[in-house]
């Protein structure tokens, strides 16, 4: 049951870059990916920021030789998916038991939402075909079978939080013995619905995001897709290259404070938190970065900024949210910052929190503001957290 | 290590909820759509918060309540829920407003509870639960994943009992749609001669059935839960029943151990070839009962049929009104549903009296 569980490979898709190598380079020049929406159809679109994938779904089915009609989550999330499991290379994948573990908050929503114009003038009218793959499960079951993965297949949707659950899922099921490799990870196209649901909500910030700063104004949204591939001890003996990573740490803990709102403390972000360093077995003392859920909105940011406090203090480890670059991704986040937290092992590196002007009063930590190289990254904690309490935190270790 | 069911909430399309017993009489139902027999929500919620509750919201917290109010629980060490669709209705108003308004002054709480994760988070919030809470959201296997996680949960040592349970709805507007993929009977049929008539389709259910498992037993369980499996898109006839025969063979069991098959049979011709095929083989001689009859198709009946199953167990009798025609006298003892969805999602679960 405790066995460890290895980080064989990564894959991203994101704003910032249509790889993992692309993704890197941005990271690493500090190039932030949004800008006016390009590909979204939304009459706010010269109002409001997003961090769009640079690939329309002509260009995205191409190089996934697909017709172009597929949603855009499943089409984001076989980009990832297939980049991370060509980079694990797992000699004789065929024979394991593999299984496919994503995450999504909407589906299949970008069809439907085509769909539904049509529909609401005539309930015999719409494309089918539009609103056939409106269940998150079914944009799961288009990439594995893409994939060609048959041996398990699931989808998790606790909002942002849903792929952190999916990957310590897919550990689970290793350490159960059920299975020996798991793709595991999340995706979310930017749609119109949670465009619109989010800024009802008025959380989204007109301007470029400010994640962690004093004059913070909200999220802007961003889409992609992030996965690791999962495997179990024995799977990465058989590796060419091993691993550099594992995943160390899990755990998930519910707010249980209002449906969208976290708590003033920050309880299920702690409590998140703190498990997943008793899981790990490490003291505070050995987190060398924490990747932020760092939304930039008001309550997210000084919840999680709180509990990090209650955690942590007076020994912060360094600290920034690459929301500040991808956008939150929602059902993705948690697969992307895995796989950034991945590479800040694998590159010793600390990726800084763009345009943190203010600090927060508040605390008296501030994230990182530059690039810092060259550095001992041991241990990476990963936070996210959602609507509905969902919180979960990851620790990812150097092996 | 064992897994018991220790209490059970259900609201279904029978009078399921509030009875400790199986309801002698099944309720039928005319059409293609059952509904769900809502109790009064009174009791178990909060006035102030049924009135913003959406439909599956109540459905799910209701039955949630009354499992852990069976269990004497009043905070479970942990949530997990399966559902397919999640909140569909508020999904389609906050749809609908959006395309009729034009994305202009739209109001949030629609979007809101629309989240997959409402029902789960909704029940934490009300229990003040910080434990583990996971939403699972997987067509044909959302509610054997959820199964899957707490059984896994609690053989990790990591919790005492988990509250799990599967939760769908099926609104005007879903059912409208999937009528248009001919997934329903074109004629309107009585719910309890859903077999007596060869025709496509099946008819439309929902339901929320929650369970309390525990790994220890207490004196008033009502079953245990031996396995759990899955498995996807066989290739053939022939796959599935392999499936079938190792997952007895890894129960060290062989057929002829089982007392009773629940069968997912929903009514649709083609569908319910995959359990004829497979009474000629790896059933044959196990006596049978189905139970989307009851409840209806959909993505999370297994749920319900969880609930017969333990129920049965409990009493080790087949209730009268489920069509039972193998030896009644019969203790039934051991029970193995097998379900699937559109030949899609496959589901094999053991369950056993105490």
């Amino acid at each position: 049951m405790n066995a460890p569980v290895f980080i064989a490979g990564v894959g991203a898709i994101s704003a910032i870059g249509n790889n993992v190598g692309e993704c890197l380079a941005a990271l690493e020049q500090e190039q932030a990916g949004m800008g006016e929406m390009m590909y979204l159809q939304s009459v706010h679109g010269k109002t409001l920021p997003v961090a769009e994938v640079k690939l329309n779904n002509e260009k995205l089915a191409q190089l996934l030789g697909l017709p172009a009609v597929i949603s855009r989550t499943a089409m984001l999330s076989m980009m990832a998916a297939k980049e991370a499991l060509h980079n694990a290379a797992i000699p004789g994948l065929t024979s394991l038991r593999t299984g496919f573990i994503s995450a999504n908050t909407v589906g299949g929503m970008d069809r439907t939402e085509k769909f539904f114009a049509e529909f609401l003038l005539d309930n015999k009218k719409g494309k089918l075909r539009d609103v056939l793959h409106h269940e998150c499960g079914y944009i799961t079951e288009l990439v594995a079978d893409y994939l060609g993965i048959r041996n398990y297949v699931s989808t998790i949707s606790t909002a942002c939080s849903s792929s952190a659950n999916s990957i310590f899922y897919g550990a689970r099921l290793i350490r159960n013995d059920i299975l020996d490799v798991v793709v595991a990870g999340g995706t979310d196209a930017l749609t119109k619905f949670t465009l619109n649901g989010f800024n009802t909500l008025m959380i989204l910030d007109q301007e470029f995001c400010k994640p962690f700063d004093e004059n913070r104004k909200g999220l802007n949204l961003g889409e992609g897709a992030g996965y690791v591939v999962l495997v179990s001890e024995r799977v990465a003996a058989t590796l060419q290259h091993a691993p550099a990573c594992k995943l160390a740490g899990y755990c998930n803990a519910n707010d249980a404070y209002h449906q969208t709102a976290s708590s003033p403390d920050g309880t299920g972000s702690y409590l998140a938190m703190k498990g997943a360093l008793e899981r790990s077995g490490l003291e505070i003392t050995d987190i060398d970065y924490i990747n932020l859920h760092g939304t930039g909105t008001q309550n997210n940011d000084i919840a999680e900024g709180t509990a990090i406090k209650r955690l942590f203090g007076p020994l912060y480890p360094k600290m920034s949210s690459t929301k500040s670059y991808t956008g939150h991704t929602l059902g993705a986040s948690g697969g992307l910052e895995a796989v950034f937290s991945a590479l800040s092992i694998r590159e010793r590196m600390i990726f800084p929190n763009l345009r943190l002007q203010t600090p927060m009063k508040d605390f008296p930590f501030i994230p990182e503001t530059t690039l810092i190289k060259n550095v001992h990254v041991n241990n990476v904690l990963s936070n996210s957290f959602g609507f509905g309490g969902n919180c979960s935190s990851l620790i990812f270790s150097k092996t | 290590m064992k897994i018991y069911i220790r209490s059970t909430g259900n609201v279904s399309p029978q009078n399921t909820f509030g009875h400790p017993a199986f309801p002698a009489e099944p309720v039928e139902h005319f059409g293609n759509r059952l509904k769900c027999v809502e109790p009064d929500y009174k009791t178990f919620i909060d006035v102030k918060l049924i009135r913003r509750m959406s439909r599956i919201i109540k459905m799910g917290v209701a039955a949630a309540m009354e499992c852990l109010q069976e269990a004497g629980v009043a905070v479970p060490d942990a949530i997990v829920t399966g559902t397919a669709y999640g909140c569909l209705d508020d999904t389609g108003i906050f749809l609908t407003k959006m395309v009729e308004q034009q994305e202009e002054l739209l109001a949030p709480t629609a979007f809101i509870q629309s989240t997959h994760n409402t029902v789960g988070a909704q029940i934490a919030l009300m229990l003040r639960c910080n434990g583990y809470n996971n939403v699972f959201v997987h067509r044909g296997f959302s509610f054997e994943s959820a199964l899957l996680d707490a059984m896994m949960l609690l053989k990790e040592g990591e919790v005492n009992n988990v509250l799990v349970g599967g939760v769908d709805e099926t609104t005007n507007t879903s059912h409208a749609i999937l009528s248009r993929f001919g997934l329903y009977k074109k004629q309107p049929v009585s719910n309890l001669n859903l077999f007596s008539e060869a025709s496509k389709g099946t008819i439309a259910g929902e339901g929320a059935a929650f369970f309390l498992l525990a790994n220890e037993a207490s004196h008033n369980d009502y079953a245990q839960i031996d396995a759990l499996t899955t498995f996807y898109k066989p290739a053939n006839i022939k796959e599935t029943a392999e499936q079938v025969s190792a997952f007895l063979a890894a129960q060290s069991l062989s057929p002829a151990a089982i007392d009773l098959i629940i069968t997912g049979r929903n009514g649709d011709t083609t569908g319910d070839k995959v359990y004829r095929q497979l009474e000629q083989s790896v059933f044959n001689n196990i006596a049978s009962v189905n139970y989307k009859n009851l409840c209806g198709e959909y993505p999370t009946a297994v749920a319900f049929a969880v609930w017969m199953a333990a129920n049965i167990v409990k009493s080790g009798k087949v209730p009268a009104g489920l069509g039972f025609d193998g030896d009644k006298e019969k203790q039934i003892k051991k029970i193995l549903i097998y379900n699937h969805s559109q030949n899609i999602h496959h589901s094999l679960l053991l369950i056993s009296a105490c």
